[in-house]
Formats: C-alpha cells, sequence, structure tokens
C-alpha cells in the first residue's frame, strides 16, 4: 500500500493531447497549444538524441503525463527489471506530472508482442497485479493510474466485473486510474453491456485522468458490431455523450485525446482538445 | 476453461493454431474472429514497425514484399524488448539466411546500415572536441589516440551500400557502381549522416577505437590498403563532430 504522501498526480483538469514529434514546432509556436501533454514512456527511453531534447524542452512549458505501454502489468512472469529501471530513471529526470500504465499483459517468455492484451478477471490476477503495482509505485516512487482496457472478447474464467476488479486493485495498492472512456464504449459495445452501468459502477473518485480516442468498425462472425480501439480518427458522437456522463459525476477531470495513428494536422487535434474544453466548461462546478 | 498466456501467446504468432478455448464473445459464443484482432494488432503493429525501421529496404523490396518477409521475421524474431526503436536488430542475418533473396546479396548490409543510422539518432549526447584539437606538430599527431562521440557509426561492407543507400534517399543520386564500401555515420546535433570513408577508413577506425594511435593504425591499415587516404578520413570526423578527445602521449625524456 502506498503512503499517501507520495499522491502526486499533478495534470491540470484541462484538455491534453498525446505529443507527437511531428507537432513540435506548432505546438511551442501556437499562442494557446495546450494544457499538458502525454508522451509514450518507451519512446523516451533511448540515451540521448532529438526525442529526449525534445522532450526536456517540452517539459520547461508543459505539464507531462508519462504513459507507459511495455511493462505489461498483467504477465504472468515477473516484471522485467530492466525495464522497470528505465521507467525509473525516466521518471526521475523527467519528474512527470503524472504516470500511468494499462490492465493489460504484452510480453511473454521476453517476447514483447506490441498490444495490449487481454487478462481474466480472477483472484488469482488480482493478487499478481497488486503485486506488479506495489512494485511498481515501490520502484519509481510514486502512485500510478491504471487504465482499463478494449475488450474483444471475454474470458470464461471471469468472476470479477471490470469496475470491481479496477476498484479492488486500487484499494489494495493505492495507485489511481485512468478512465478511458472509448474503451469503455468499445468494450460495451463489443460485450453488450451498458456503457452508463458501467460508469455507475466505477470508483470515479479514483480518477486522475480521462483518455479520449478513436475507433474503427467492425463486426464478428456472427454479424455483431465489433469496435476496434485505433486511434486513428476522431472521437464518436457517443464517446463524446458518455464523456458528459462521466464528466456529471466526477467533476472536472484532465482529459486526454489520443490519436496514434494516421496522425492528422496540428489544428485537427487542437479542435478535439476544444471539444474536450467545451465538454469540461458544460460541468457544474 | 482457464487460458494461459503461453497459449494465448502461441496462438497469437501462429495464425494457423486453433483459437484458445474459454474465450466468448458477447453470447458466451467462442471467440472466433474476435480472437484475431489480437492476432492482427501484433502483425500489423510490428510489420509497421519494420517499414518505419527499414525505409529503404522496403523501397527497395517494395512495400508488398516487405510485408511477406516482415510477416515471417516478427515470427521467428518478436521484440526482445518493449524498446521498439531498436527492433530489427536480427534482421540482416535473417535475410543473409534467406534463400529467395541470395540473389540481392548487398540487402544484408543496407539492412546494417539502416540499423546503424537508428542507433546513432538514438545515442547519447556528447560535446565534440574543438575543430583545432588536432593542430598539433605532424611528429604528435602521429602519436595521438582518438576519443570518437557515442553517436559515430562505422560500417565496412563489400557491397556499394553508401551507394545504394544514396540512390535510394536522394533525388538525382548516381547510380551505384560495384565495389566495396566503408560508411561513416556521424551525428551533427540530432540529425545522423551516411558519408563515404576513403577505403580502408573503417579498418583504422577500429584500430583507433580498440585503443592502437593514429600512426600505429595507419601504418597497419597501409599494408592493407595502400591507398588509404588518412587526411580525408581525418577531415570526415572532424566535420562529423565525431571525435571527442586527442590524447598525445609524450616520449620519455
Amino acid at each position: 500500500m502506498l503512503d499517501d504522501t507520495l499522491l502526486s498526480n499533478r495534470l491540470p483538469p484541462a484538455p491534453g493531447v498525446g505529443y507527437k514529434p511531428q507537432h513540435f514546432a506548432q505546438i511551442l509556436e501556437h499562442a494557446q497549444p495546450v494544457e499538458w501533454l502525454e508522451i509514450h514512456a518507451e519512446n523516451y527511453m533511448g540515451d540521448g538524441g532529438r526525442p529526449l531534447a525534445q522532450l526536456r524542452h517540452l517539459s520547461e512549458q508543459f505539464p507531462i503525463s508519462v504513459h507507459g505501454v511495455g511493462l505489461s502489468i498483467g504477465g504472468e512472469g515477473p516484471l522485467d527489471p530492466d525495464h522497470l529501471a528505465r521507467l525509473k530513471h525516466l521518471i526521475g529526470w523527467l519528474n512527470p506530472a503524472s504516470f500511468s500504465e494499462h490492465l493489460a499483459w504484452s510480453t511473454h517468455d521476453s517476447h514483447f508482442l506490441n498490444d495490449l492484451l487481454p487478462l481474466p478477471y480472477t483472484n488469482a490476477t488480482l493478487a499478481r497485479i497488486c503485486e506488479h503495482i506495489d512494485q511498481v509505485q515501490e520502484t519509481v516512487g510514486r502512485q500510478m493510474l491504471l487504465e482499463n482496457p478494449s475488450s474483444y472478447l471475454a474470458f470464461e474464467e471471469s468472476t470479477w466485473s471490470e469496475p470491481d476488479f479496477l476498484r479492488e486493485i486500487a484499494r489494495r495498492t493505492g495507485c489511481g486510474l485512468l478512465l478511458d472512456v472509448n474503451n469503455v464504449f468499445v468494450s460495451a459495445t463489443n460485450l453488450d453491456f451498458s456503457p452508463q452501468g458501467y460508469i455507475d459502477a466505477y470508483p470515479l473518485e479514483k480518477v486522475g485522468e480521462i483518455h479520449l480516442g478513436g475507433h474503427d468498425e467492425d463486426e464478428d462472425d456472427h454479424g455483431h458490431p465489433l469496435l476496434i480501439d485505433s486511434h486513428g480518427r476522431e472521437v464518436v458522437d457517443p464517446v463524446w455523450a458518455l464523456l458528459d456522463y462521466v464528466l456529471e459525476r466526477s467533476g472536472p477531470k484532465s482529459v486526454l485525446i489520443e490519436w496514434d495513428t494516421d496522425v492528422p494536422d496540428w489544428p485537427i487535434l487542437r479542435a478535439e482538445a476544444d471539444r474536450a474544453q467545451a465538454a469540461l466548461d458544460r460541468v457544474p462546478v | 476453461m482457464s487460458v494461459s498466456q503461453a497459449i494465448f501467446h502461441t496462438a497469437l504468432l501462429d495464425p494457423t493454431a486453433a483459437i484458445p478455448e474459454g474465450l466468448l464473445d458477447a453470447d458466451a459464443h467462442p471467440a472466433g474472429r474476435r480472437f484475431s484482432v489480437y492476432r492482427n494488432n501484433v502483425a500489423v503493429s510490428l510489420t509497421e514497425a519494420m517499414h518505419q525501421a527499414f525505409p529503404v529496404i522496403t523501397k527497395l523490396l517494395g512495400a508488398q514484399n516487405m510485408d511477406g518477409l516482415s510477416g515471417i521475421f516478427l515470427r521467428q524474431h518478436p521484440p526482445s524488448s518493449p524498446l521498439m526503436m531498436f527492433y530489427g536488430e536480427e534482421f540482416p542475418g535473417f535475410m543473409a539466411g534467406m534463400e529467395q533473396l541470395s540473389h540481392i546479396g548487398y540487402l544484408p548490409d543496407v539492412a546494417r546500415l539502416e540499423l546503424a543510422l537508428r542507433r546513432s539518432y538514438h545515442a547519447a549526447d556528447s560535446e565534440p572536441a574543438s575543430a583545432d584539437a588536432l593542430a598539433v606538430p605532424p611528429e604528435d599527431i602521429m602519436r595521438a589516440r582518438l576519443g570518437f562521440v557515442p553517436s559515430m557509426q562505422v560500417l565496412h561492407s563489400d557491397w556499394p551500400i553508401y551507394s545504394i543507400w544514396r540512390f535510394n534517399t536522394e533525388d538525382g543520386a548516381p547510380k551505384p557502381g560495384p565495389g566495396a564500401e566503408d560508411v561513416l555515420i556521424t551525428r551533427v546535433e540530432y540529425d545522423p549522416a551516411p558519408h563515404l570513408l576513403p577505403a580502408g577508413g573503417a579498418h583504422w577506425i577500429a584500430g583507433l577505437q580498440a585503443g592502437q594511435t593514429i600512426g600505429d593504425a595507419f601504418e597497419e591499415t597501409a599494408a592493407q590498403f595502400p591507398e588509404f587516404d588518412l587526411g580525408a578520413t581525418l577531415a570526415l570526423l572532424l566535420q562529423g563532430g565525431a571525435i571527442t578527445s586527442v590524447t598525445i602521449e609524450r616520449l620519455a625524456t
């Protein structure tokens, strides 16, 4: 269990965007860029060069959120000590406003699969994840936020609902949560549950950050809609509506626009952040 | 039915493997095609990483052939770390072992050049020695030892890999002729660039990296490459900011 004094999420309750190097110049030249930026931790684990120089520069002007995509917190094996050390180093020198990772696994037998893979929600998974989160928080010396996944299938063996599972992880480890509203919508569509019901059951008081992103539409073998979390387009209207539903209940939060493939020109990304600002402006104070 | 990550992992990388039991859709049917989302995510994301990592190989082979080759490579050599910036270290050796590619013998060395450019891009920053660091009496020059910046990379190839790389990245670059080429990669500020070294250049720099003096390495290199041009090689290193230190051993008096 993490000491309360290390609770250190310092992101402003305002819109941010996922940082892409092609936007570097525009972000610095723009009169009103965004309130904060998020980076993928693994892209800044080289020894030097332009990526780290840009990050140092941006961190002087913007709160930075470090979002890991490679720790494999849900992995059956132990956490990779080298990767944990790299994370500790990055968080140590950057002192970011927030640090988050995923409820997922991505490494098996030292193979990194470059995807966020799903977990059964069982007592055994719960115990393992809590142990890993304890280890991460102790190593990097601060609280982390844990993000809910996009689900394309369910495990027969699961005995916990996802909101209850996340609530229990947060209770046992003292970690915070990152609520990806698009992921909730994608999972709810794919697995036929109510996204509002998910939010009603979800511990919103633990949320340190919200993610929004675009998804692709497909269907499964039986013609059932199958949404795929692609981060390659605008956020759809039903997801914006679900954000309103969340913010009405949670109050203002830090809202991130994720756009990782087919990255648009800066003004299009900025317009999505404006839309998030409008949603935040509607929240009763 | 419990689905271990070992079973999941095997089925992810082998498209002919059965989809693990115990994975369900919304109506509790077997997951079927839904599992393919993960298979597809893994294969597509790693294939894209290969395209980004090896743009000249992709151009030489064509995007479709590169997709096919990446599909085989990523299953034999999945990333061994989450640092995707270094993915593909085994690709030159993998291509060298592909019989279907044996008629394009230069591909592995061009891939080594692309890997070296990426290593240079992510190498630690360092302060090069000043431009006049080598402005010393000629007899001292030959006794000097050099330190190099981490972003410097050197390659020797039996193929004209610099010319091939340039022909495929630069408009109007001359068509590659036959012959071996040595390449020096230097990074001025943040942009690595390859340069053609004089014949023997890679051999001479390797000698210095092993701790030899400029003179000793020169003698050894000139014995093997009589045409080796020391002045031109030193000029490339200095212009590229590749030298961090010049140490001259004083003779005991």
